[in-house]
């Protein structure tokens, strides 16, 4: 694979995605603390919302530490040169917060749907466009549906005026051939001016292969989180892939030794559990399921004694989607009842 | 038994689902089926021996007053619904709307509709799907105790959900916190929707989560969550507990399945028929506050 001479944004996901694997409890130092240090990596963009986005705060995807206010206003006056990001899910947040989070400065807004219910976000990236924010629509499960579909959701995004696409691998399942052919495909689709991202997560370890698949086929943003800190076994570990692309000769603008260090004097020091693919994580990938339903599940497995791979197979068998978290202790509650003698 | 004339506005597949179980009921007639242009719905209305009008509102006007037209179910959009208001208010017509517009206050049926007849509102709204089907759980808790917040989480098929609730998602999650709060008796609210692509298509789930004031009062919360199951199923049969309630700590979780009855709609769409059922509940209760005398209906003003 010849990669040399491209030119990649990355995108750090360790203060968004990872709020998921740490319960949504980083506190505002640990937050800036962080953000501080990619940014002095050269990290281009890095997001900073519950991990369920703006408004994610709830009894269901669990209440942070802080409010997604309250992180914006500590993070984004600190940043030298790195922007900020937000994420919306249309559902559960709502103009208001897309508007709170431009107030304060963010950079870029991006739109999260399902893979196949991309007209929803309609409001939201129009808003966001008129806003003059960078503007991404961000398909989930992105494994679920052919890509022929996956191309057709992208036009309606990219319609409503979003300049950048997202496929987004939330389970971790895809595979790099499906990579190719998805981000291959996006890239024919849509306009030349429009940007195409890939967001991976390691449940089967494809992070990288499946980053370099996507470059390869035309993607220009990667994300991924420093020392993997996300849902699931994490995201695709940046300081790694950083390493790999300044060995093909990408450009990414990154300094590795300081997101080298970063990853190590930062990120692990605040992990609750080493970010690792264990069998449920494995699960989660393995079954195409969606990775913040992890610690849910283990919870759900500790609470009622179902086996958290049990529930997983079985969310996965449902054609169950990012956001529905009640599901697990629902399912877990039936099958207790079934089990029960 | 005197049965009040009803008009639909709007002969979409909401519009048709009322018109099959009004056509049922016996205490509505519906006499009018209005639309904005030749539809298979206003094809549908007229071989149920409705009249029609594919010319909007004002089109059907004197038509509504020569029949004695006296209540209006609105199954068209927010948008519309503001203009509709204005003309059935001026006409002396009852107006149930079962759009996000929310000109007139929320109805639940098993919580509220009794306030509403006393108070004589001449335009009530039905909140939304995941209102009319969550708000009765946090009603049933907190007419226990104390609720300080609740939040409700509807999972509905892709198919069920049409382009005008696609096109402004936000009105579902604003309206339905506004009402778990200003019905469902919780001090703050909040409202998750989630809308899933699986084929077949699931039947609508819904997860209710309420944070006590203080220690839950299991079994009374219980009762009170069996009770209120037991009033919802009176207008939507297939209104189901799941799971729970459950308690942990201050939280108490619901966990409910809305299927459907079928009649134009798909059972799987129980979102739309629990909108449909609640609306035609809501005329019902209406017709007999008018039969009973306790409810009179404002002289015509034409």
């Amino acid at each position: 694979m010849d990669l040399s001479g491209k030119r990649v944004i990355l995108h750090d996901m360790s203060l968004r995605d990872g709020m998921h694997a740490k319960r949504h409890q980083i506190s505002l130092e640990q937050m800036v603390d962080i953000a501080q240090a990619l940014d002095d990596a050269g990290m281009p963009l890095i997001e900073v919302t519950h991990g369920d986005g703006l408004g994610g705060a709830s009894v269901n995807y669990g209440f942070p530490a802080h409010s997604d206010r309250d992180y914006l206003s500590a993070v984004i006056p600190k940043m030298r040169q790195a922007r900020i990001s937000a994420l919306l899910l249309p559902g559960i947040g709502t103009i208001d917060h897309l508007k709170m989070a431009f107030d304060l400065g963010v950079s870029t807004l991006r739109v999260a749907t399902h893979c196949t219910e991309a007209d929803v976000s309609e409001q939201h990236i129009g808003m966001a466009a008129a806003l003059g924010l960078d503007t991404v629509g961000f398909l989930m499960m992105a494994h679920m549906i052919p890509a022929e579909h996956l191309v057709q959701q992208a036009l309606l995004m990219e319609g409503y005026g979003a300049n950048c696409i997202y496929c987004t691998d939330s389970a971790g399942y895809m595979l790099p051939d499906e990579v190719t052919e998805k981000i291959g495909a996006l890239r024919t689709a849509l306009q030349p001016a429009t940007e195409i991202g890939f967001h991976g997560h390691h449940n089967l370890g494809m992070g990288i292969a499946n980053s370099l698949a996507a470059i390869e086929a035309g993607a220009h943003r990667i994300d991924g989180s420093v020392a993997g800190l996300g849902a699931g076994a994490g995201n695709t570990p940046l300081e790694v892939f950083v390493a790999v692309l300044h060995r093909m000769g990408v450009e990414d603008g990154i300094d590795l030794y300081k997101i080298m260090d970063a990853a190590e004097d930062h990120v692990v020091p605040i992990m609750d559990d080493p970010i690792r693919i264990d069998r449920d994580a494995l699960t989660l990938g393995y079954a195409g399921v969606y990775s913040s339903f992890l610690l849910f599940a283990k919870r759900a497995e500790e609470k009622y004694g179902i086996p958290a791979r049990d529930l997983l197979v079985e969310l996965g068998r449902r054609g169950t989607v990012g956001g529905q978290e009640d599901m697990i202790e629902d399912l877990a509650l039936t099958m207790s009842k079934q089990s029960a003698p | 038994m005197q049965k009040l004339n009803a008009l639909i506005i709007g002969p979409g597949n909401i519009g048709t689902d009322l018109l099959y179980k009004a056509l049922r009921s016996e205490w509505i007639n519906p006499v009018w089926m209005v639309g904005v242009e030749a539809s298979e719905g206003i094809t549908r209305a007229r071989e149920r021996g409705l009249k029609t009008s594919s010319a909007g509102l004002a089109g059907a006007l004197s038509g509504l007053l020569e029949d004695e037209v006296r209540i209006a179910f609105d199954a068209t959009s927010a948008g519309a619904h503001k203009e509709h208001a204005r003309v059935l208010e001026e006409h002396g017509i009852i107006a149930i709307d079962l759009t996000p517009a929310a000109i007139g206050p929320f109805c639940i049926p098993p919580v509220n509709l009794a306030d509403h007849t006393k108070s004589l509102s001449m335009n009530v709204n039905m909140v939304t799907c995941g209102g009319q089907a969550t708000i009765p759980m946090v009603a049933a808790v907190s007419r226990v105790q104390g609720v300080a917040y609740a939040e409700i989480v509807a999972t509905v098929s892709s198919r069920s959900v049409g382009p005008g609730t696609r096109k402004n998602i936000d009105e579902f999650t604003r309206t339905t916190a506004s009402a778990i709060a200003e019905v469902g008796g919780a001090e703050e609210g909040k409202a998750i929707i989630v809308i899933n692509p699986a084929e077949p298509p699931l039947i609508m789930r819904d997860t209710v989560h309420c944070l006590v004031v203080g220690e839950p009062k299991r079994s009374e919360i219980t009762s009170s969550v069996h009770d209120m199951i037991a009033e919802v199923q009176r207008y939507v049969p297939g209104y189901r507990l799941i799971n729970g309630p459950i308690f942990d700590g201050s939280r108490v979780s619901i966990f409910l399945e809305v299927a459907g009855l079928g009649d134009f709609l798909p059972t799987y769409a129980g979102n739309l028929d629990i909108m449909t059922a609640a609306g035609l509940r809501t005329a019902e209760i209406f017709a007999e506050e008018v039969a009973a005398g306790n409810f009179v209906l404002p002289p015509r003003s034409s």
